[in-house]
């Protein structure tokens, strides 16, 4: 069986080739972006809007701004009351939604094909449009602050991301959460959000991404209806806050009240944004390091440390290389029942050590390659994901055809360069720790006074 | 594996939705297990599935057999070893799956269709379903792990109060447990238990195998053929009825978060009943659809008090869970929970206006084409369809049936079916501070 596998380690070169983008680009006169996105396999659309902002947009004090600015989009505008908006879109058969990352905040809306002009007109109103009302904040506050609560205070592995970021980055604005600090999100103003909005939303900070059964010449006609008569915005400079130089390790410590261990490790690297044009391929080989760590069932961390050494319950790997701001390389992970952490960190080391010092081999390294071509046809899958790629580059300040040309980038990644990013980057100065120390988790009284099993 | 690194703060749950009637093709193999199949000539991809009925359900006594052997099967079969078989998908581009629920276990392949892909990622499948090995290392490893996720739904207040509902609503019922299992359970199962279960529920007269992808029919047919020809027979299983609740309960949990968890439901139907479409039509309004549903605009538009408050039905071959939730900081419980139950009693006895009818009918029949518009969620819907035997036809005539309910069959269903004063309520957090 496996001599049968080898004979099969040049089959990336046989797959088939994936027809080219059928992407289609245009420039209103507001500098509003629109990319139409053609794929007639399902009568659906797509429809997205991105605005260049994004958590790592903010600044102390006003942190996760962008995030209740994202809430408050659906309470209402001059022209529709609040939940309007969403009644609108549910009546017409409409899914949407809405995300706001570190680069980015998105809205986007998936219908039936010809119902794309119901997404244009409201989402046209409320990108000039909003009425912030304080009644309205008061409330999207608590919301937020719930929304806090639940995905982060009560759970003991994001508690731990969130303090990681924060000891990793000085003065990147990746220090701060998507979300926010607490006190942040008690003291917002309507005047915050008001000035937030009136510097971010304008057609010159938005790119709209349409994908679908749809003709991009009437999809162009049907922005510039919408979307023209929009006046633009003086777009400010956003500064650099480049991250200053990591000089020596950092450990921190998180207790929470947990019953499982847990640590991250990560270690500053560069995007394909920030990268020097001599070393455009350094991302890609970080990408190919991940894989071969963490890529698969059949990687690395899966391999040995997982089953062989059977030490991790669970070991990952992850590399984000399309972000706006310098990064890290991350592997985080929880100890095997009766392991212990710092035996965990010790294999883990071990395991970075040889990807320093021995060549991948040839078979590994195609063993990512393949899957990757053939994510590549997976992907297509979902008509969403290939409108969020392009989306998600174009907001960071790249170019949609990376996104095609992401194949080729990671098929031309060698031994030679996984190993030279691993001894470059992968080195103690450039490392944060952070390791969660699990408290006791006795509450202090029941939530209801009448204890257990209690009937009226 | 490492999710969620960088992540997306979503304003709601991701719900996407379908598309205009897939084409589904059927028939049996020739020892009998129905296959289900859609032509999707586009990508050069095709998705396969065989499911079993030999979910938790069959767990009887020793809750969390029916996992672990599903997740065993992958771990050494035909002589090869975990690490051998990982690496032989992997080195294809091919995608192996298994799960297990209560109902259904599952395995899974998505692959490219060329043939020097395809035809050795089948072959290592057939292996993986025909001949495992159940290696005695790799149970001892499972058995940890699932061990350690037992451990980790402790510091999750959603996980404490999701298992305290399924008990309490299920009682002596195989329903009750949770797929994991538990800790005591856990230790008498060892691997001879699941070669028995394996045995006993890996077999022709409890499989349906579902495909969809760029291939023809023959070579379909061909497929099916070679995954079904070597399974055993067996006998297809009978699940109890489930009792209806006869008293109101309500569950006290505590545990050092900043917020409660509240699930509050019942029992309610199984897959292919008769109101089935009038009480989904029915839970669209109350609390199915979003941000413009009932439950959302009482508890989170109106008051604050959550990020997402839900209900929902999960049919399954016995009767599913009705359920609602919400999550509130600790000092707001009692009034997110009246205010949930004064939402749902209110429906009940009101029903949903002309109004919000014709909005839920429009939303659900006008997104009908995002229910099917990528081969994923169609190979869902014919899993589905495939395993609890419901009509061919169920998406062709899914929009019909939506328009045809009516007010008076939401109101007569939600009253003999719905029963706020016998409710299950499971609430799991700290005190108020």
């Amino acid at each position: 069986m496996l001599n049968k596998f080898k004979t099969l380690i040049g089959l990336a070169l046989l797959l088939p080739v994936i027809a080219t983008a059928n992407v289609t680009e245009f420039k209103l006169d507001n500098g509003l972006k629109l990319i139409v996105k053609e794929d007639h396999r399902a009568p659906i659309v797509v429809s997205q809007v991105w605005y260049k902002v994004g958590s790592s947009y903010e600044y102390n004090g006003i942190t996760g701004i962008s995030h209740i600015l994202e809430h408050m989009m659906f309470k209402g505008t001059k022209n529709l009351k609040p939940k309007e908006f969403s009644q609108i879109i549910a009546a017409n058969g409409g899914r949407q939604n809405a995300f706001t990352g570190r680069d980015y905040t998105a809205y986007f809306q998936t219908m039936e094909k010809d119902r794309l002009e119901v997404s244009f007109r409201l989402e046209a109103e409320r990108m000039r449009n909003l009425v912030l009302n304080e009644d309205e904040l008061v409330k999207e506050k608590e919301v937020v602050a719930e929304e806090r609560r639940l995905r982060t205070d009560d759970n003991p592995q994001s508690l731990l991301r969130e303090a990681f970021n924060a000891a990793a980055f000085v003065n990147s604005p990746y220090h701060h959460p998507i979300i926010g600090w607490m006190s942040d999100i008690e003291h917002y103003t309507v005047e915050d959000l008001s000035q937030w909005y009136q510097k971010w939303y304008a057609p010159n900070n938005a790119t709209v991404v349409v994908a679908g059964a749809v003709d991009p010449e009437a999809v162009y006609q049907l922005a510039k209806k919408y979307f023209g008569p929009l006046k633009p915005e003086t777009i400010a400079i956003v500064k650099p806050q480049i991250e200053i130089e990591q000089r020596g390790k950092r450990t921190i410590e998180v207790k929470a009240p947990a019953e499982l261990p847990y640590f991250m490790m990560g270690w500053k690297v560069p995007v394909v944004k920030t990268v020097g044009q001599e070393y455009a391929w350094e991302p890609y080989a970080l990408e190919m390091l991940a894989g071969i760590l963490d890529g698969s069932n059949s990687a690395r961390f899966a391999r040995e440390l997982v089953r062989g050494e059977e030490i991790a319950a669970s070991m990952g790997a992850g590399y984000g290389l399309f972000s706006r701001l310098a990064d890290l390389f991350i592997v985080a992970g929880t100890p095997a029942k009766g392991k212990t952490i710092d035996a965990l960190q010790q294999a883990v080391m071990a395991q970075l050590e040889k990807v320093k010092m021995e060549l991948v081999s040839e078979q590994e390294l195609n063993r990512i390659k393949t899957q990757v071509v053939a994510n590549a046809v997976y992907e297509r899958d979902s008509v969403f994901y290939q409108a969020m790629q392009i989306g998600m580059l174009e907001t960071v300040g790249l170019d949609w055809r990376l996104s095609d040309a992401y194949v080729e980038n990671v098929q031309a990644v060698t031994a030679e360069q996984v190993m030279a990013v691993a001894k470059k980057y992968l080195i103690d100065d450039g490392l944060t720790i952070a390791e969660l120390i699990p408290m006791p988790l006795e509450a202090k009284q029941p939530a209801m006074p009448a204890g257990d099993h209690h009937a009226h | 594996m490492l999710t969620n690194i960088i992540s997306i703060v979503t304003l709601l749950v991701f719900t996407t939705a379908t598309y205009a009637n897939p084409k589904i093709e059927h028939w049996l193999t020739e020892n009998g297990v129905p296959v289900y199949f859609v032509a999707a000539p586009e990508l050069p991809m095709v998705d396969i599935q065989i499911i079993f009925d030999a979910g938790g359900a069959q767990d009887a006594e020793l809750s969390g057999q029916a996992l672990l052997t599903n997740a065993i099967l992958s771990e050494g079969a035909a002589g090869l070893d975990a690490d051998q078989i990982a690496a032989g998908f992997d080195d294809l581009g091919a995608r192996f799956g298994s799960s297990s629920q209560r109902d259904m276990a599952m395995l899974s392949l998505r692959s490219l269709t060329a043939d020097s892909a395809l035809e050795p990622a089948l072959e290592l499948f057939h292996k993986v379903l025909i001949k495992p090995d159940f290696p005695q290392a790799s149970f001892d490893r499972l058995q940890k792990q699932v061990s350690l996720s037992l451990q980790a739904e402790k510091q999750s207040p959603s996980a404490i109060a999701t298992r305290a509902f399924y008990s309490n609503l299920y009682g002596n019922h195989v329903y009750a447990g949770m797929p994991a299992g538990n800790e005591q359970s856990l230790q008498l199962i060892t691997v001879d238990t699941l070669k028995i279960f394996y045995a006993t529920h890996y077999v022709a007269e409890k499989a349906t195998i579902v495909i969809v992808g760029a291939l023809d029919k023959v070579k379909v047919k061909q497929i099916a053929q070679k995954l079904s020809a070597n399974l055993a027979h067996g006998k297809p299983s009978i699940i109890a009825m489930v009792a209806d609740l006869t008293a109101e309960k309500i569950v006290n949990i505590t545990h050092p978060s900043s917020q409660t968890h509240i699930v509050m439901g019942q029992p309610a139907i199984k897959r292919g009943d008769k109101d089935y479409f009038a009480l989904y039509v029915g839970n669209h309004i109350l609390g199915g659809s979003g941000l413009v549903s009932r439950l959302s605009d009482e508890l989170r538009e109106k008051r604050g008090l959550t990020y997402s408050a839900y209900s929902y039905f999960r049919p399954m071959r016995q009767a599913g869970p009705y359920q609602l939730g919400l999550s509130t900081r600790n000092d707001q419980a009692q009034q997110a929970l009246k205010v949930l139950r004064d939402t749902l009693v209110k429906f009940i006895e009101d029903g949903p206006s002309a109004e919000e009818l014709i909005a839920a009918k429009q939303n659900i029949t006008g997104g009908f084409a995002l229910r099917v518009d990528s081969n994923s969620k169609i190979i869902g819907y014919l899993a589905m369809i495939g395993f609890y035997g419901l009509p061919l036809d169920y998406l062709d005539n899914f929009n019909e049936q939506v328009n045809a309910v009516t007010i008076e069959q939401i109101n007569n269903a939600f009253s003999r079916r719905i029963h706020p004063d016998k409710m299950v309520t499971i609430l799991v957090g700290g005190d108020a501070e």
